[in-house]
């Protein structure tokens, strides 16, 4: 019986649990540094907090060191260490014009009031293997940073400003149309309600903002290869810090903190309802932690998909969408395969004897062994 | 200070926040009152794998007091490795004792079984349950199996039993046979052999059902009718095992797994490995009693 050894199950998952302890460690390299990690491994640390849906850069990538660097599993961690913490607050909404920029662009205009600003991105360099950092030190390190430091000085320093939105150039000329949200008057907690479909907006954009960075990114990439009717520009990315507010119990708004953010307002051309009206520009909208531009791009891309009506694409299907894209979710289920079915196989596989026996006595014939395949057909679908 | 104190803090008795206990006992209650009703729950995050018993858990750690007895089975070993788990995870939040013995549990945690002896009104079970939704076979959508259950509309499972009968000559479920609870619910019972589904008809003890990565609670209150989906000509069957007996304690009445040896022998044993123990060192604890299983008593020992 293998892995349900009799009696010796303690012992075994006792001694897994030490092994995979010597296989992080056996190399005898000195230990991570949580310090290292969050700082060098930012944008793992920034999907962790995404998909863990836990805003804290130190504990994500404690959590990376424990599993030895798979992000979805950290992302686990999280989601079960922030299940044991109470929700006490609700963050005043976020005004993402007030967002102190670190990046910003538009693909929809050649030149944005504000001007575009590329921030730190790797989108414009070539990804060749850099060898040199194979032997990079501290005095590497250090010269870099002086070298930087420098470049800086000499540049003029403007005073920080606000963005205004590319998009609300587009409302303004009435180009735009609002999505309405008239299906929430009040937000829906996904993480204290089970979400039942169709499920509202604040939902449908919650589960995306926890969803697995390549889940919807294969859907929102569907999406615009042809399944569905997503074809979108980004009109306006952005990533940068944001002030985190919560009104206390005595109704005072408090400043608790900032966070980053990606922010993507993907447009969209809409059909209208009515044949005689003109088309019209529509948004998709897609936040989420951290510089995690995939996903907020994607998010955009799946928020508008599942507002079309009908299912007539995957993207476009809403129960589809959040359903398979729940990677904690679906990372657990895929992997409980391994979990001994040998009671429910017992049960399948006596239909499926019967079945056997009944189609060699009553039928000699042909079709033999059409017959038996859909059999084992159904009985795989029977094990769950 | 501070610093020294952020990595160390201290979790809640059994783990998940008093709030979110209440809730699910509240969620619960409602279950009970709607008997085969799928509830809508919070469903938080465990430190266990969604898929790997984690609604189970959430019942059993918002029940869970210092005075019970807790035990688990998973595919009817309390030794399997993820029972093992569980019960390790159990225990370190709440200190309570926990038994292989069936009759001294007061809550029994399983995965695809129901043990062979039978519950009493002290004791509940709980299921770990993969699929809750017993339509997601005829009908993928969530929002259309909910509008069916509401309209008690079960038409397309029936269809799907008789196609199944018409193409294989019988209806082919294996585990998790779909059954009607108190006449009115169409409800998935996790995936149990058949051979267990006559025992939550009537029973003494509570049945609870936690599906966590769907998010639904469901339950069968005791002396609840629980009915196999069947045809008046083609009935619900349980597995036979015909002429076949445990190879250790030669017990023909149990739910028998089937073991391959390295010689190439095929064998059985009996699957409930705590009945199996109670044979073997005192006496055969009592049994469920039912008419699936004292037909089969009837049939074994006339021929013998």
């Amino acid at each position: 019986m293998g892995y349900v050894a009799v009696k010796g199950g303690s012992e075994a998952i006792e001694n897994a649990k030490k092994l995979v302890e010597f296989y992080r460690l056996r190399e005898e390299v000195s230990p991570l540094e949580v310090a290292q990690i969050q700082s060098q491994f930012r944008l793992a640390i920034d999907k962790i907090m995404g998909e863990g849906s836990f805003y804290a850069p130190e504990y994500g990538a404690l959590a990376l060191k424990q599993v030895e660097g798979d992000i979805l599993e950290a992302a686990f961690v999280m989601r079960a260490y922030r299940a044991t913490l109470s929700r006490l607050y609700y963050s005043e909404p976020i005004d993402t014009k007030n967002m102190f920029v670190e990046r910003r662009i538009s693909s929809s205009f050649r030149d944005i009031p504000g001007g575009q600003i590329l921030g730190p991105t790797r989108d414009y360099t070539q990804r060749m293997l850099q060898v040199n950092l194979a032997t990079e030190d501290d005095e590497d390190m250090q010269k870099f940073l002086t070298e930087f430091k420098e470049d800086v000085k000499g540049a003029e320093k403007e005073e920080v400003q606000t963005f205004s939105k590319v998009v609300d150039l587009l409302r303004e000329q009435g180009l735009l149309k609002g999505v309405g949200n008239n299906e929430d008057t009040k937000l829906m907690d996904v993480t204290r309600v089970a979400v039942k479909y169709p499920a509202p907006r604040s939902a449908r954009l919650q589960m995306l903002a926890r969803a697995e960075t390549g889940g919807i990114m294969a859907l929102g990439y569907s999406s615009m290869r042809g399944h569905g009717s997503v074809h979108p520009t980004v009109g306006e990315l952005r990533v940068g810090l944001v002030d985190v507010h919560v009104t206390d119990n005595r109704k005072r708004k408090r400043y608790i903190g900032k966070v980053r953010v990606t922010e993507a307002e993907m447009i969209s051309k809409a059909a209208s309802k009515s044949a005689k009206k003109v088309p019209y520009y529509s948004i998709g909208y897609g936040l989420c932690f951290g510089q995690n531009e995939t996903k907020g791009i994607c998010m955009g891309i799946l928020d508008r998909a599942m507002r079309i009506p009908g299912n007539n694409a995957p993207a476009n299907d809403q129960e589809f969408v959040l359903y398979h894209t729940e990677g904690v979710e679906s990372l657990g289920f895929t992997n409980h395969l391994k979990l001994p079915h040998y009671v429910t196989f017992q049960s399948g596989l006596s239909n499926l004897r019967k079945a056997v026996k009944r189609d060699k006595s009553s039928e000699e014939e042909k079709k033999e062994g059409a017959k038996t395949n859909g059999v084992l057909q159904q009985v795989n679908d029977d094990l769950i | 200070m501070v610093e020294e104190k952020k990595f160390h803090r201290q979790f809640n008795y059994a783990f998940i926040d008093e709030r979110t206990k209440k809730e699910i006992r509240r969620k619960l209650l409602k279950a009970v009152c709607i008997p085969g009703y799928q509830v809508p729950y919070s469903s938080p995050e465990m430190p266990i794998a969604r898929g790997w018993g984690t609604g189970g858990l959430h019942i059993t750690l918002s029940l869970i007091g210092k005075e019970d007895t807790f035990k688990i089975i998973d595919q009817g070993s309390d030794a399997s490795v993820n029972a093992c788990n569980l019960r390790d995870f159990v225990k370190n939040t709440t200190d309570c004792d926990t038994t292989f013995e069936t009759s001294k549990a007061t809550l029994i945690q399983t995965r695809h079984r129901i043990t062979e002896e039978e519950l009493k009104a002290h004791q509940i079970m709980i299921f770990q349950v993969p699929q809750p939704e017993p339509l997601r076979g005829v009908e993928r959508y969530e929002k259309k199996t909910r509008e069916m259950h509401a309209e008690a509309d079960y038409a397309k499972m029936w269809v799907s039993l008789y196609e199944s009968f018409v193409r294989f000559g019988d209806i082919m479920r294996g585990a998790g046979y779909p059954v009607k609870v108190n006449g009115r619910y169409v409800m998935s019972p996790s995936p149990i052999p058949r051979w267990d589904i006559p025992n939550l008809s009537d029973a003494e003890c509570l049945y609870l059902f936690g599906a966590g990565r769907e998010k639904r609670l469901y339950a069968v209150p005791p002396h609840t009718t629980v009915e196999p989906l069947e045809f008046e000509d083609v009935k619900f069957k349980i597995e036979q095992f015909e002429g076949l007996k445990c190879e250790i304690t030669g017990e023909q009445i149990a739910f028998l797994d089937e073991l391959y040896g390295s010689d190439g022998k095929t064998t059985h044993v009996v699957n409930d490995s705590d009945f199996m123990d109670q044979i073997k060192e005192k006496e055969r604890p009592i049994q469920w009693v039912n008419r699936y299983l004292t037909e089969k008593i009837e049939k074994t020992f006339n021929k013998n």
